[in-house]
């Protein structure tokens, strides 16, 4: 339970952090790009809206910063992120949740596969280790992980969807089928988002695999296993039970780390396809320069990832009870 | 990732700048490095791509057949013995656009992994070596700045300094990426500081930044190098992306900046197809540089991990 506890103190800071940069981020650098934007919103929204986005921004600052600081925690607690210009006159709050469930889809379905997919080959890749998958699959994993996420997506658009004419070449869904809880929609989305997942499961394996084949190395030579082997018990239990089982704890702490990374390639896996999630949508408002749905956005891909992170430290809560009471 | 990092001694050799001297027999790590680097494919080919992209960016007037930014040709052409990748949609030479395209994507990645490298070796090894409240400070930050999504934010930060050059580009990805990194290194000064050979040194009088800068560092090289490649192979891939989406400076000669002006022109559509993917072949090439020798210096640093000789294979 304290661990949980821990966790979740661990969580709230990273929120806070994330929060306070967003207010700082505008404050600290130069030039006036807030000043422009509120130029254009002038006229368009209420008052009362206007005010907050001068909180959010420092413009106008009558507020001392402190002062102007805490009115802006008070606004993101109420779920207050202003007005869209991009998406003018709807408000950020609204468009950001139009968002999310591509995103979620897209980013939350590839990311699961890839880290079962990925520790799945790194078990058999360690276990079997000098063997043809061992030497074949790590090291090309390897090569894939370096490849830039939106070049990966270009080449696949130019050669299954230009070249082939197999999948469609962006967007999340044909404009012409209507959005329902049909078979053909939801059968269209499935055929939009294979090229995008695809990009995202090559860059992306490659990093458990590492970690799950170097987690089983070490774990084999452990004298456990070997009293496993010992005791004559079927190679495959000791390889799920023993090597796999104890191995996977620091993949699962791993899972942390490189959602990160994820996120921010999937963006630009998002930005190449035109899929309509929540990357493309960041992107959308750095170039209409709309700063409240882009901190908007920024605040909830930190949610998300912490919201993730959270459900891997339950699950290594569940898998290794040194965690539960230690730490 | 406890593993010990150098533990067989070869010859005995001064350290570098050594102080008092030492009675037991010590190594300079360069060599040890150096022999394990050449004795690892992997981390040969690894280096050898990088010398080739190191040889690019220095000498790109000498090596490029043309200026990169000069419309001289007929737009568009196709692969030729006079221009291997064709021209762009604007007559440029697509072949010297990448080379000389390599020096600022080299440069990138090895400012901005190398101030990421300092600030982890700094905030790592401090942390581990003064613990208690300081360890916890600096624990938290890293691992605050570890969950908070790198790339999204430099998008926010790129998105208000509009064009950001080579040095925003550089101070910002390298001020934020390197907790990966500090993590690492704090879990290794960790082990390292209460072996004997620390002990020695803290029990003869030395003071602490000795200690730290010739005691704990130099054990800790292969690990050092590591995290450099990390952060340089993460430096190329962020940098090469914010580019493309238009963060960057768009006058600028770099593989990003490529990708952008031809994803801009729909080069792939128009059937330009390697001005769209060169660039990102030569991205690919050179992160895969530094991932091939990370992946290396993981054998390196951790036995446990190097190829199995032939007759122990189960």
């Amino acid at each position: 339970m304290t661990f949980v506890l821990r966790r979740l103190g661990f969580f709230v800071v990273t929120l806070w952090a994330a929060i306070t940069l967003n207010f700082l981020i505008p404050r600290l650098m130069p030039g006036n790009a807030a000043v422009a934007m509120m130029a254009r919103y002038r006229g368009r929204v209420n008052p009362d809206a206007l005010h907050a986005l001068e909180i959010a921004f420092g413009v106008n600052n009558h507020q001392s910063l402190l002062s102007a600081y805490f009115s802006y925690l008070g606004n993101i607690g109420r779920g207050r992120f202003g007005t869209s210009l991009t998406f003018f006159p709807d408000t950020v709050s609204h468009q950001v949740l139009q968002a999310l469930p591509w995103t979620l889809g897209l980013v939350g379905v590839t990311t699961i596969l890839a880290f079962f997919l990925g520790t799945l080959i790194g078990l058999v890749s360690a276990w079997r280790r000098g063997g043809v998958l061992d030497g074949v699959l790590p090291p090309i994993f390897v090569i894939t992980s370096a490849f830039p996420y939106f070049w990966l997506a270009l080449l696949a658009i130019w050669l299954f969807a230009i070249k082939l004419g197999w999948l469609p070449q962006n967007g999340g869904y044909d404009y012409t089928t209507t959005v329902a809880w049909s078979w053909t929609f939801v059968g269209d989305v499935i055929r939009h988002s294979i090229l995008p997942a695809f990009t995202i499961l090559v860059t992306s394996i490659g990093g458990w695999i590492l970690t799950m084949r170097n987690n089983v190395i070490g774990v084999l030579s452990e004298d456990y296993v070997r009293m496993a082997r010992a005791k004559g018990l079927h190679p495959w239990r000791i390889m799920w039970n023993y090597a796999g089982r104890n191995a996977i704890l620091p993949n699962l702490t791993g899972f942390a780390m490189s959602l990160g990374f994820v996120v921010s390639g999937a963006i630009l896996v998002e930005f190449v396809f035109n899929y309509p999630g929540v990357g493309w949508m960041l992107l959308q408002a750095v170039e209409n320069q709309d700063y409240a749905l882009m901190q908007a956005l920024f605040l909830l891909i930190v949610v998300a990832v912490l919201f993730a992170i959270l459900v891997a430290d339950a699950a290594t809560a569940m898998l290794d009870p040194r965690a539960r009471d230690v730490r | 990732m406890s593993a010990p990092a150098i533990t067989t001694p070869l010859a005995p050799a001064p350290a570098a700048g050594s102080g008092p001297t030492e009675p037991q027999p010590r190594t300079t790590v360069g060599a040890n490095l150096l022999r394990a680097v050449l004795h690892n494919r992997k981390a040969m080919a690894g280096s050898l791509l990088l010398l080739f992209f190191t040889v690019l960016a220095i000498f790109p007037g000498q090596i490029a057949p043309d200026d990169p930014q000069a419309e001289i040709y007929l737009p568009g052409l196709g692969p030729s013995s006079h221009h291997w990748f064709g021209t762009t949609s604007y007559g440029q030479d697509v072949l010297s656009q990448l080379i000389w395209g390599t020096r600022q994507s080299l440069l990138v990645a090895v400012a901005a992994g190398g101030l990421a490298t300092v600030v982890a070796v700094l905030v790592g090894v401090s942390a581990a070596y003064l613990g208690g409240l300081a360890d916890g400070f600096l624990s938290l930050v890293t691992d605050v700045i570890l969950v908070i999504p790198i790339f999204p934010l430099v998008i926010v930060i790129a998105a208000y300094e509009k064009n950001a050059g080579l040095l925003t580009l550089t101070i910002v990805l390298g001020a934020l990426g390197w907790s990966y990194g500090a993590r690492q290194l704090r879990a290794q000064a960790l082990s390292i500081r209460n072996r004997d050979f620390v002990d020695v040194a803290r029990v003869r009088g030395e003071r602490r930044l000795y200690v730290i800068v010739f005691e704990l560092l130099p054990t800790m090289t292969s690990l050092i190098v590591a995290s450099f490649l990390g952060a340089a192979l993460y430096a190329v891939l962020a940098a090469a992306g914010l580019q493309f989406i238009g963060l960057g400076d768009p006058n600028a000669q770099s593989w990003g900046t490529m990708l952008y002006w031809a994803q801009n022109n729909e080069a792939l559509g128009s059937g330009l197809v390697y001005w769209a993917i060169m660039p990102g072949v030569c991205v690919a090439l050179l992160g895969a540089a530094f991932a091939l020798m990370n992946y290396a210096f993981d054998e390196i640093s951790n036995p446990a991990l190097r190829p199995l000789p032939k007759l122990q294979r189960r």
